[in-house]
């Protein structure tokens, strides 16, 4: 395909500027292949690590309940049910007041204390997880065990001493570090509900909270469950928060205030003392399994948040 | 399909006839001093006008000289907008909607807006849709509700594309039977007044011509005040027209208002006449 | 029951008088939620409130300049600082800023300019990652060149650092090079200018405060890390700047000094945490300031 001779330039010219452009596209598509490799090698290389203590363990890797390195029995079940209570708790926590706050933002506050307040919630995100966890450690725990723990063990799934430290506080500082991401998915999903669809509900005599009711949280409803499992993803990976105030119990938790532990809290404790046969790659294996359903998870956030503001792209 | 109306400026004869054989009801609507400020900048000013019952009123105008701003403050929709100023009085009937013992919602459940681009609530049925403003209005018997819907989708000239798939979603009709839908569904609280703004402007020619040929019966029901750009919808479809215009300073006034016919065939304003024209537009 | 249709006045009447008593209703229905709304921003609230709040009065009795300038004492024997950690986290974030920034903004110029089959893949792929959990990133760092290596070094602290880094550079990065006008890479194009030629003179410069932003939230995210550190600076209690060795860092301190039951190294991990809270607000509100000023000069 070329130009006809004397279009402002030689043939020659143009053939050189063609090859320049070529080149760079396919630098740039180098490196994003390499971008690829780095995150492919993520996972391969950590597999290739777990594979041995999978291969000893076998399934029974997945469902034993037994973590014993001196054994050589490793079972991370109790570690898979500590990671996905401690994101229960969190969620449960989180969601009501998140989207309360982003609806409280987004619909009725004055666009003047709007903005400050949205970042104070922002700034949630921001801090460091090793400050919550200090946080948590040393100023809520204490709290927990005098205060917040004591009336709960009333409750027939919160039975056992009051340690402070434990499933729910882990849950609690999860909540708190994963409330950003579902206020700020939620507030800006309600921003972009075009004003056509809330003048519709004011339109036939609708009050504010009708229109927030009928139109705009109908419309958001998938994108802000897109959040909300983006939040989950996050509170299923999140090491050192947890790590601090889970309470270090291998065992599976049967009570609310009991202490247990997480996959990531589990390779945060024990990795600098593997020194058993297959110790190290069992806990590269926990990674695996961690790494697996963090993916799982954030993937279906992606897709979820990704077909609404594609939606609304689309009939705004 | 049949030939479309020639776009030739040909007065409502029937409204002529209408205007010169019964006496002028007492109006729906009357604007005493309207005007419009968004925070420090004057949009609108100083506007007089009577909305007469049972009638079409058109709201015409070159883009941008105000006509939807106008609109939109008489069913103090502005209410919604922060830092939107109202001055002035908006009556219905004998009452005036701005006045402080008066619930916006309480003056939009009395008159209805249809919107430039149709916007039924995507997820709900075609049924849900017309009957949403019963329901945001306390109405939950199941019997009244059909009927409304019957009666508003009938007046909207849908119930027989419709009837046998009231619980489909709305968003699978075409763009003509959503807006039909739109007006179906603010006819069913039984409004006196229905506020139009560019209702078929985003609409092909066979849409707009259904939803115009309506207009003409839904009088019987509610007054109409539609906002249109196009001067020969106006001339086809209104009895009365009110012709507003910017001025250098970009502020939205009425320049004329009268019968249609007058408007179109003896305007009594140069500009009027010049806009009519089609010399600026 | 059999639908009788009642007459127009009439209904109108019914319609009317429904409307007029659920007001009441709806109107206390909405105050309701809207004040359920006003509680739950409170709550949320409190907590960002009391962190800084309560980091702040630790922290500050731990400041000193010895705090910044001396190296860690055992535990039991009181004052030593901080000094090594702060190097340590200088370099070590430095070290992955370098490695991760230029790489991270030529992918977003790959996906802002180009699209297609890889260019939708790597973003997708780019916004999974952004969530992946740290621990993972630093096992990766830790089975790739700790174990070849046979030993623990910055150097891989960094490249965890680093991977960590990318995928919020390349997603914030791809974001601030779509905000330069079309027209603006048409332009040169249209001047017969190569492309690799339009994004270095003309797209890359438009956009830098865009990508300076990106690149200081990345940065800002990296700071405060300490999973992925665990295992492959694994921290230090003496001084050093050697990468090819084990190292301290910020965050590594705030964690090994707080479990500890020592109340002087709990108050080593507040002022620690307060240097780190004061660094993460200094990033990301300096990239809130560069975003919002490069708004208004869009205008």
């Amino acid at each position: 395909m070329s130009l006809p001779v004397g279009v402002g330039r030689s043939a020659g010219a143009l053939r050189r500027l063609r090859l320049g452009d070529r080149a760079y596209r396919r630098a740039l598509q180098a490196l994003g292949l390499v971008v690829l490799g780095i995150f492919a090698a993520v996972g391969v290389s950590l597999f290739v690590q777990a594979w041995p203590a999978l291969v000893h363990s076998g399934p029974g890797f997945v469902t034993g309940t037994t973590w014993d390195p001196n054994k050589a029995i490793y079972g991370v079940l109790p570690f898979i049910v500590g990671t996905l209570l401690t994101s229960a708790i969190a969620l449960v926590l989180a969601i009501p007041i998140g989207i309360g706050a982003a609806i409280f933002l987004s619909e009725y506050a004055p666009r003047r204390i709007a903005a400050p307040l949205g970042v104070l919630v922002e700034l949630l995100a921001a801090v460091p997880s090793v400050v919550y966890g200090l946080w948590g450690l040393l100023v809520l725990a204490p709290i927990f065990v005098s205060t917040v723990e004591p009336p709960l063990t009333q409750l027939p799934f919160a039975r056992g001493p009051a340690l402070g430290v434990g499933l729910l506080l882990a849950g609690v500082i999860l909540a708190v570090m994963i409330l950003p991401t579902i206020t700020a998915v939620t507030r800006d999903l309600m921003s972009s509900v075009p004003a056509a669809t809330r003048e519709a509900v004011y339109g036939l005599g609708g009050t504010r909270w009708q229109v927030v009711r009928r139109a705009v949280l109908p419309s958001v409803r998938v994108g802000i469950i897109g959040g909300v499992v983006l939040a989950l993803g996050r509170a299923l990976g999140e090491t050192m928060a947890v790590t601090f105030v889970i309470g270090n119990s291998n065992q599976i938790p049967r009570s609310l205030l009991a202490p247990t532990q997480t996959l990531a809290s589990l390779i945060a404790n024990e990795f600098t003392e593997a020194t058993e046969p297959f110790h190290a790659s069992a806990l590269l294996s926990a990674a695996v399994v961690l790494l697996v359903i963090a993916l799982l998870v954030n993937t279906l956030a992606r897709l979820l948040v990704w077909s609404v503001s594609r939606e609304m792209r689309e009939t705004g | 399909m049949s030939q479309l109306p020639m776009i030739a400026v040909r007065p409502n004869e029937m409204a002529t006839l209408a205007a010169e054989t019964q006496p002028e009801p007492q109006p729906a609507m009357q604007v005493r001093g309207l005007g419009v400020r968004f925070g420090s900048k004057l949009v609108l000013s100083d506007v007089d006008m009577s909305f007469p019952t049972g009638r079409i009123t058109a709201l015409i105008g070159p883009s941008g000289c105000g006509k939807t701003t106008f609109l939109r403050s008489l069913n103090r929709m502005h209410d919604t907008t922060p830092g939107a100023v109202v001055i002035g009085t908006v009556l219905l009937g004998d009452t005036d909607i701005y006045s402080s013992d008066i619930e916006a919602t309480q003056v939009r459940a009395r008159i209805g807006m249809v919107f430039q681009r149709a916007n039924p609530f995507p997820t709900l049925s075609i049924y849900d849709n017309v009957v949403s403003g019963l329901r945001f209005n306390g109405i939950r018997k199941r019997a009244i509700l059909d009927e409304a819907a019957e009666g508003a989708l009938r007046a909207a000239a849908l119930w027989d594309s419709v009837e046998h798939k009231l619980r489909t979603s709305a968003m699978r009709l075409s763009g003509g039977e959503q807006q039909r839908l739109c007006i179906a569904r603010a006819l069913a609280i039984e409004p006196d007044v229905l506020l139009m703004d560019e209702p078929t402007s985003a609409l092909d020619p066979i849409a707009t011509m259904r939803i115009e040929a309506l207009l003409r019966k839904l009088c019987e029901r509610v007054s109409i005040i539609i906002v249109t750009h196009n001067m020969q919808q106006a001339a086809r479809v209104s009895d009365y027209c009110g012709f507003l215009m910017v001025d250098d300073a970009r502020v939205g006034h009425l320049i004329e208002t009268g019968p249609t016919v007058s408007i179109f065939s003896k305007p009594r304003d140069s500009r009027t006449e010049d806009y009519v024209t089609g010399r600026i537009g | 029951m059999s639908v009788i249709p009642l007459a127009l006045p009439d209904r109108r009447a019914l319609i009317r008088e429904a409307s007029v008593a659920s007001r009441r209703r709806r109107t206390v229905a909405g105050l309701v939620a809207a004040s359920l709304c006003v509680v739950a921003l409170l709550v949320a609230l409190v907590p960002i409130v009391w962190i800084i709040v309560y980091t702040i009065s630790q922290g500050i009795a731990a400041w000193s300049v010895d705090f910044f300038t001396k190296l860690p004492h055992p535990a039991g024997i009181p004052g030593g600082g901080i000094a090594n950690a702060l190097v340590g986290s200088l370099i070590i974030d430095g070290l992955a800023a370098l490695m991760a920034l230029p790489v991270g903004i030529l992918a977003a110029l790959f996906l802002a300019e180009f699209s297609g089959r890889l260019a939708g893949t790597v973003r997708f792929v780019m916004d999974v990652a952004a969530g992946l959990p740290a621990i993972t990133i630093g096992l990766f760092a830790y089975a790739v060149i700790v174990v070849p290596q046979h030993h623990f070094s910055a150097f891989s602290a960094s490249v965890a650092l680093g991977v960590l880094m990318l995928p919020i550079v390349i997603r914030a990065g791809e974001g601030a090079l779509r905000t330069v006008p079309n027209d603006l890479w048409e332009a040169g194009l249209a001047l017969g200018v190569r492309r690799a030629r339009v994004a270095r003179s003309i797209v890359i410069p438009t956009a830098i405060p865009g990508l300076v932003t990106a690149s200081l939230l990345a940065i800002s995210r990296a700071v405060g890390e300490a999973a992925p550190l665990l295992f492959t600076a694994i921290g230090s209690q003496v001084f050093s700047t050697s990468v090819g060795g084990a190292m301290a860092s910020l965050p590594l301190v705030v964690y090994q000094n707080g479990i500890q039951a020592y109340p002087d190294l709990q108050q080593n991990a507040w002022g620690t945490a307060l240097t780190l809270l004061v660094l993460v607000v200094v990033l990301n509100v300096s990239a809130r300031l560069l975003a919002r000023r490069m708004r208004r000069h869009a205008r």
